[in-house]
């Protein structure tokens, strides 16, 4: 069940230009999100921007004792509301919404998570690794960004003992290229007996291009999609991707409900 | 109420809102038959409000009455059906089949989507399509009628003429009007049925005074709404005439608004020592002050 948080702004941390990690006193959402859950935020209470936007929890912060305190958001600077959540300092007041959706479905080993995360796709990835090292399952995380500044968060994926797989556009770290392409060639060097499940993250050409990818290995892919989203609970039906049915015909199911996560096999990619 | 659109079949609120503490839960609208509605993008934020074309996506009227209406009678929600056809037999097939239903309290004739191109608003911008399709419904059913106003007319009041001559017993207004918003950098439109209807506080005081004109055409009760976000806009719809209000897009920003508009308008009344909200009704001043000697 969602609740609603005035959430104050616990700090605000600018990773680039662009990119920034919001931290939200929502420990009751914190508490209750699974990994793949997202929030429905808003800056300010007027009217312009005037609809929440949904994110991925990206972090759970813990107090000393363990307990959860709050949670983080990874943002990436593209319009008015994620402009304010660029500028918000410490203390600010934050309208946070969830927790919300579907999460990952978690594999069990000695099957291995590959995760692939494309720019600020990376934001489910975070608590999904947490939680697949706890359940013992070896993760690798292909990430592709366009250069090298704009890839964060290395060190606590490596911490979790994640295998990183780096990729950017212009090349100044990792291949140069898309994340897929490195993808492609180790699914394909992979036997086939050795168990994957692909998550994928990222830009919709970036997700149909990765479940793309899974599918020609015959490799089990979940995607967390993004879309246009009015309210985050079914009311509005803006946030709709086409699926395959299980009658075999094409439905428009709300991404907010049956999503964000979605058999990447079910969904209708052109 | 919550309106319809704004709030899926009222099932998706009920772990956020006690159902049955709304007026009214106004469905998504019905056909016949299920739609798969528009490709998204579906809406797209303008200031202060939003502009969407879903295209009535929706599961079709037997489907809801077997899936959706057995919880939201658990709930004890009460529940308006937003009907819609593309033609009139349909809109008489669609209102049998609740008619027919076990918890359906009233229905909210659709005459006014202007984001499909057959049926809903080509009845609602015509005086005799709006009284054909009233009394068509009236004949098949003993449920309350309200038919929902567009405001892409220039006369609303007659609308509301019309439908209250044909039978309806109330009458909701406003729908959405129907705008556009183009990419400049792209050069094409933000949602892909490149216009839809537009909604949120910017259109308040639009809806406010189409409201106030209305009272003085018709005597069934209105049902007020575009742009309500606060108690005090709840206030306003009633004040030019509105005996109840739909309440659609704040519901997407703050889905626990329904508890704060309640608590906003006590104080008011309070405030006012009025008794009765209903005592409110329509009792906008709109004779010229006298002018102090300077």
């Amino acid at each position: 069940m969602p609740v609603d948080v005035d959430a104050e702004v616990i700090a605000n941390r600018a990773l680039s230009s662009d990119y920034n990690v919001l931290a939200l006193a929502a420990p009751q959402i914190a508490a209750a999100a699974a990994p793949g859950q997202f929030v429905m935020v808003k800056p300010g209470a007027g009217f312009d921007p005037l609809l929440r936007r949904p994110f991925s929890v990206f972090e759970v912060l813990r107090d000393p004792r363990g307990a959860p305190a709050g949670l983080t958001i990874l943002s990436k600077r593209i319009g008015p509301s994620t402009g304010l959540l660029y500028d918000a300092r410490p203390g600010d007041r934050v309208a946070c919404l969830g927790p919300l959706g579907r999460p990952f479905t978690p594999v069990d080993a000695p099957a291995e998570a590959w995760m692939v995360a494309g720019g600020v796709g990376l934001a489910p990835f975070a608590t999904l690794a947490e939680s697949l090292r706890a359940r013992g399952v070896k993760t690798t995380l292909f990430y592709g960004a366009r250069r090298s500044a704009e890839l964060f968060y290395l060190d606590f994926f490596r911490a979790l003992d994640v295998e990183l797989v780096l990729t950017t556009e212009d090349g100044t770290a990792g291949e140069r290229g898309r994340v897929v392409a490195p993808l492609d060639r180790q699914l394909a060097a992979r036997p086939a007996s050795s168990g994957v499940m692909v998550y994928a993250c990222g830009p919709e050409g970036m997700l149909a291009a990765a479940a793309r990818t899974a599918m020609k290995h015959s490799r089990p892919c979940q995607v967390s999609v993004e879309r246009i989203m009015g309210c985050g609970l079914g009311g509005c039906y803006s946030c709709v991707i086409p699926m395959r049915g299980d009658d075999g015909k094409f439905h428009h199911v709300r991404s907010c409900l049956a999503g964000p996560v979605l058999a990447a096999d079910q969904v209708l990619w052109d | 109420m919550a309106a319809s659109g704004c709030f899926g079949y009222g099932v998706e609120y009920a772990d956020v809102v006690d159902l049955s503490s709304l007026g009214a839960v106004v469905t998504k609208g019905l056909f016949l038959n299920a739609r798969e509605g528009h490709p998204a993008p579906r809406i797209v934020e303008t200031p202060a409000g939003m502009l969407n074309a879903i295209g009535l996506q929706g599961i079709g009227a037997r489907r809801f009455v077997d899936e959706k209406l057995p919880e939201l009678r658990a709930r004890r929600a009460t529940v308006i059906v937003n009907v819609c056809g593309t033609t009139i037999d349909e809109y008489v097939e669609v209102s049998r089949i609740l008619s027919d239903a076990e918890g359906v309290a009233a229905i909210e004739l659709n005459i006014s989507c202007p984001n499909i191109k057959e049926g809903g608003i080509q009845f609602g911008c015509s005086l005799p399509g709006t009284a054909a399709v009233v009394s068509a419904v009236r004949k098949v059913t003993r449920l309350p009628i309200m038919p929902k106003l567009t405001p892409n007319v220039t006369d609303v009041a007659s609308f509301a003429r019309a439908a209250e001559d044909a039978g309806a017993d109330a009458v909701s207004l406003v729908n959405t009007f129907l705008a556009m918003v183009i990419d400049v950098e792209s050069r094409r439109p933000k949602i892909s049925n490149v216009v839809g209807g537009l909604s949120g506080p910017a259109i308040r005081p639009i809806a406010v005074r189409m409201v106030h004109e209305c009272r003085q055409a018709v005597k069934i009760p209105i049902v007020g709404m575009g742009g309500i976000a606060n108690a005090r806009d709840v206030l306003e719809f009633m004040i030019a005439g509105a005996n109840a209000v739909q309440v659609g897009t704040a519901n997407f920003v703050d889905p626990f608004i329904w508890s704060k508009l309640l608590d906003g308008i006590g104080d008011y009344l309070e405030r006012h020592q009025i008794a009765r909200v209903a005592d409110l009704v329509g009792t906008v001043e709109t004779r010229q002050a006298a002018h102090e000697p300077m």
